[in-house]
């Protein structure tokens, strides 16, 4: 008896758990569908009589979006690419190369690690304005070029690529540059993935720092533009749905494809330090 | 190029990059904090002026402060401890040998960190309609009346706290289920052959082996819940009903970017950051002292 009793309350606990996370947003996506106005009656419906593609056509061609849509790809993308490289290249450089004052700098840098990027964001805003870059693409997506986290994660991954290799390059005559590019960045290629995805997920969904440092509506990303929405159509649950779908369906994308290296990123950083 | 020359050049861009938009703004966020720079200030810089202390001592006088501080203690303290009660939990279900279908459960229990949290808190509010609100209509199945979610102060920090768990609990879990694996299985084997209990069994090997594990959650988990923002700006209308929502980080972006008391929320932002180093302070005493 007991043996039957375990594992089927385990799991019934743990599909209520699958039911509780997917409803909202099962849901969410069902009240997308629905003309306007048609998740507002009682009793609410589940799902749409007639799935319409109404609300995202509003929020095309009337609210816009899809330049916020633009916005949140190229700072996503833009930040990706420069965090790889300069990340990938620190990290690179604290685990392989000698250099004096290395390690000490390195533990300097943890200690970054510490301090909240609210503390920062006032002056980080002052000092962008007197650059000239509030209010653009660039100022969005210049402080995740370079990340704490980032450059220790590549590192403890670079750790253990053999100083005989780099040796071996080194008597072939390669440079230092070349050795990075051609031979160590397709051995970190794992943990470059991550770092990525990580980059991505993190600018795409980033608010605060884009709330503050943009004010004109063309150069909206999308969680932005989400929230102005939001305030202005308090009680147009349909489109603020549709509006949903479309913020989070990227970073889903990107969490489908990419999950394994994702996770083990998680993990790389929290439990051997 | 020597390997050392190559070090300094590699790790330039990355330095460089940290220590303007990021080592350079905290210094300057302490200096930000003793001024009063305002509206202005911002047109005419030469107009800031040193204040010391005055900040702060405006801020112990705004009830509003008071208010962010009580409301981010609750949602740290409350939110927090359930967010990794729950996330242990489900690690500890996934890690059992009874458990199938274990790579399935961890996806679907992650996804939503990944998520755009104002998406998610759009969604929520929603869902938190009194009337057409999926979770009240969930509730009637039981006989609860109509519960007032976001507009109720008693209700709303509850209901961020609870949008939060959904969220977030993925997180520690998959860092709760790194920490288990990290525990060897003979020590299970010996306990139960020594007719160890289960909970014997909790209580004496996988608590004490989770100990690191525990204490970086902790660390991280703090920080984290301290920066409450996203959630009450687009859920209850920034900080709403009446300041029941309203948070530290909140209350310094109103004060920055609303009203341009661009000093006065330097000062808040210090008072959060001196805050989480307090709180986190013997957890990293007690890191240091006990990591290898």
């Amino acid at each position: 008896m007991n043996r039957w009793v375990r594992p089927l309350l385990l799991h019934a606990a743990l599909v209520a758990g699958v039911v509780a996370i997917l409803a909202p947003l099962l849901w969410m996506v069902g009240v997308s569908l629905m003309p306007t106005g048609a998740s507002q009656v009682e009793p609410p419906p589940l799902l749409p009589k007639q799935p319409t593609l109404e609300q995202y056509r509003q929020l095309f061609l009337r609210l816009n979006l899809a330049r916020a849509l633009g916005n949140s790809l190229l700072v996503s993308l833009g930040a990706t690419l420069c965090a790889v490289v300069c990340n990938g290249l620190a990290g690179y450089a604290f685990a392989c190369l000698r250099f004096r004052g290395r390690d000490r700098l390195f533990a300097a840098l943890l200690l970054l690690l510490l301090i909240p990027g609210q503390v920062a964001i006032l002056p980080l805003f002052l000092l962008l304005r007197t650059l000239g870059l509030t209010n653009t693409l660039v100022g969005v997506a210049l402080p995740s070029f370079a990340s704490v986290f980032g450059i220790f994660m590549v590192r403890q991954y670079a750790l253990s690529i053999p100083q005989e290799l780099l040796e071996a390059a080194r008597v072939d005559g390669a440079s230092e540059g070349r050795i990075a590019l051609q031979v160590v960045f397709p051995l970190l290629r794992p943990v470059l993935v991550t770092l990525a995805a990580f980059t991505f997920v993190g600018t795409w969904n980033d608010f605060l720092w884009p709330l503050v440092v943009l004010s004109d509506e063309r150069w909206y990303t999308l969680p932005v533009a989400l929230a102005t929405l939001a305030g202005e159509h308090t009680h147009d649950a349909e489109l603020m749905m549709a509006g949903a779908v479309m913020t989070m369906a990227p970073v889903l994308l990107v969490f489908a494809f990419l999950q394994r290296h994702y996770i083990r990123g998680l993990t790389l950083g929290g439990v051997k330090e | 190029m020597s390997e050392r020359r190559a070090g300094w050049l590699f790790i330039a861009p990355a330095l460089l990059l940290l220590v303007v938009f990021f080592l350079l703004p905290v210094a300057l966020g302490l200096v930000l904090a003793v001024t009063d720079f305002d509206i202005y200030a911002l047109g005419d810089p030469s107009a800031v002026r040193f204040v010391g202390a005055e900040n702060f001592r405006q801020m112990v006088k705004n009830p509003l402060f008071f208010r962010a501080l009580v409301n981010t203690c609750y949602f740290v303290g409350v939110g927090g401890t359930l967010s990794i009660l729950l996330s242990l939990l489900a690690a500890l279900a996934l890690a059992s040998p009874l458990c199938r279908w274990r790579g399935f459960f961890r996806t679907v229990y992650f996804a939503p960190v990944v998520l755009t949290m104002v998406a998610v808190a759009v969604v929520f509010r929603t869902l938190y309609h009194p009337d057409f609100g999926l979770l009240n209509r969930f509730l009637k199945l039981f006989g609860v009346e109509p519960i007032f979610w976001l507009g109720d102060p008693a209700w709303a920090m509850p209901a961020i706290i609870l949008l939060a768990l959904w969220k977030n609990f993925g997180y520690n879990m998959v860092i709760f289920l790194a920490g288990l694996s990290t525990i060897p299985p003979t020590l299970y084997e010996a306990a139960s052959l020594d007719g160890a209990s289960r909970w014997q069994q909790f209580w004496h090997i996988t608590l004490p082996g989770l100990r690191p594990t525990l204490v970086f959650v902790l660390i991280t988990t703090l920080i984290g819940y301290f920066q409450l923002f996203a959630e009450p700006y687009v859920m209850t209308g920034g900080g709403g009903p009446v300041n029941a929502t309203l948070s530290l980080v909140l209350h310094m972006y109103k004060e920055g970017f609303r009203w341009w008391n661009m000093g006065y929320a330097a000062a808040v932002a210090v008072v959060l950051f001196a805050l989480i180093l307090l709180v986190t302070a013997p957890l990293r005493w007690y890191q240091r002292r006990w990591s290898p």
